[in-house]
């Protein structure tokens, strides 16, 4: 990690535009609240985490904010590079689906939902800029390759099948997929569930730098409450539905407010 | 520089409330006022538990205060950290107020060098002069070579303190909160801590300290604040 860590990194001023806005997001199926009257700013830079338990609305939101599920009511605005603020649903879907390609990342859960698993690792990490429409393929080979080692996969193995990688490593082939082309907001859905923990250890650390390292903003969604004291800058924690508590990440592991997260908090095992 | 006010405390209320306790409500302090100039380090004083950390940490933003202000000079302007943005604190924390706790939080695989070298980095200071001055301080405060490229989680306590005490004071906050910074270490590493703080003072920093130990409070301390009863002493 010494190459990575000893990069230099952009000083972050305080930014003057948001680069996601959600307004009101809610999401029925049917008589059941997926989630209810979202709201939040998220800043170039930002790391947000969403925290709570199974069942909380957490992906249910997720979904929402990164397109890919249409909110019963409320707004979700992402500022694109050509029109700034831009409501994503009353995009066309062609044009949600290209704004999802070029500016957007998102990182599963489950590799095997984020990953192509019957083409090559390399293929995997080079398909988001043919998406872009680079056709050249030396300096796609040369990315990949500078992505690969990135997130510390072994060269070697560029043209192995996804299948043939352990869980972290595919976990890590997805990180440089999402990451690839650029991106300027990426959604994480559990990056690091299922993992032992040496292998958590280690994404954890390589997810840190890559965002430390850019202007990247992140919403990650973890129930372990460990990652998101690494990860976030600041948390939203939902219940039933219902955001019950924001803050900065610190303040409110430290100092939560809400009966649930005083639970959630003092629920933690110490090891 | 010198006398122009950096913290100003204002009203400032803290109760905790244990939902999970038929929500109790454990009251700290209220109506509390306090400023700190340029200059000046005020020591918190009382017994334990009468909220001297909690005071600190009320500062830093890491608790949140019921009520009042708690206003830091930031880039010029009086910022109150109670009402400012996530971002905007986290800014106030990177370049202006720093933060000196008891214990270290260790990041898992992260070395005590890279560590030491992260806050210097987040201000963008050049990688190789940020090594340089990170080996310095790690020098300095004489912790052993052959651990900086080691994470600090299996130090020793004074050990992961001196890292602690490195991180914070490889930059020139023009605002230090420093809780028991002293409390594991032996009495050449103390001596060499309150070197740092007069330097820190002599600087013009504004420095808000709880010191567990007597002959390092009566070295640093320009005044005394009772958090009990908000009575302010002159040191002897």
């Amino acid at each position: 990690m010494t190459a990575l860590a000893t990069e230099e990194r952009p000083l972050n001023l305080v930014p003057d535009a948001p680069i996601m806005r959600a307004t009101n997001v809610t999401k029925k199926y049917g008589l059941i609240t997926g989630c209810k009257d979202v709201s939040f700013d998220l800043f170039p830079g930002e790391v947000l985490g969403i925290v709570g338990e199974s069942g909380s609305g957490k992906s249910t939101l997720l979904n929402c904010i990164s397109g890919h599920l249409n909110p019963t009511s409320g707004t979700v605005e992402f500022a694109t590079k050509k029109r700034g603020l831009t409501d994503m649903f009353g995009l066309s879907e062609a044009d949600r689906r290209r704004v999802q390609r070029e500016e957007l990342g998102f990182v599963h859960q489950n590799p095997r939902d984020g990953l192509r698993m019957r083409v090559s690792a390399g293929a995997n990490v080079a398909e988001p800029l043919m998406n872009l429409g680079n056709r050249h393929y030396g300096n796609m080979r040369e990315d990949t390759i500078t992505w690969l080692n990135r997130v510390e996969l072994d060269i070697a193995r560029i043209d192995d099948n996804p299948r043939n990688f352990s869980g972290g490593m595919q976990q890590r082939i997805q990180i440089a997929r999402n990451l690839v082309h650029g991106p300027r907001l990426v959604f994480m859905d559990e990056p690091t569930g299922g993992l032992d923990v040496s292998v958590q250890a280690r994404l954890l650390d390589l997810l840190r730098h890559l965002v430390r390292r850019s202007q990247l903003a992140v919403i990650v969604v973890t129930h372990d409450l460990a990652v998101a004291r690494l990860l976030a800058d600041r948390l939203m924690v939902m219940k039933n539905g219902y955001v019950v508590e924001t803050g900065l990440t610190d303040q409110v592991l430290d100092d939560p407010q809400h009966a649930y997260t005083q639970l959630l908090v003092s629920a933690v095992l110490q090891i | 520089m010198s006398g122009q006010v950096f913290i100003e405390i204002e009203n400032l209320e803290k109760h905790f409330i244990l939902h999970n306790a038929d929500a109790a409500k454990i009251p700290v302090f209220e109506r509390l006022d306090l400023s700190v100039k340029s200059g000046e380090c005020v020591v918190l004083a009382g017994v334990s538990g009468v909220g001297k950390s909690t005071l600190m940490r009320s500062i830093y933003g890491n608790y949140l205060p019921t009520g009042g202000a708690v206003r830091v000079l930031h880039e010029g302007e009086m910022v109150d950290i109670t009402t400012a943005p996530p971002f905007q604190l986290l800014d106030i924390r990177r370049r202006t107020l720093g933060y000196v706790s008891q214990f270290l939080r260790v990041i898992p695989r992260i070395s005590t060098l890279e560590l030491v070298m992260q806050p210097m980095l987040d201000n963008g200071v050049d990688a190789k002069e940020a090594e340089d001055r990170a080996s310095f301080m790690l020098d300095m405060l004489q912790l052993p070579k052959a651990h900086w490229a080691l994470p600090p989680a299996t130090f020793s306590g004074g050990e992961q303190q001196r890292v602690n005490i490195a991180r914070s004071f490889v930059l020139d906050f023009p605002v230090m909160l420093l809780d028991e910074p002293t409390a594991s270490l032996d009495a050449a590493n103390r001596e060499r801590v309150i070197k740092l703080i007069e330097r820190a003072l002599g600087n013009g920093a504004a420095l808000i300290g709880i010191f567990h130990d007597e002959a390092v409070r009566e070295a640093v301390a320009t005044r005394f604040f009772e958090v009990s009863d908000f009575a302010v002493r002159e040191p002897a």
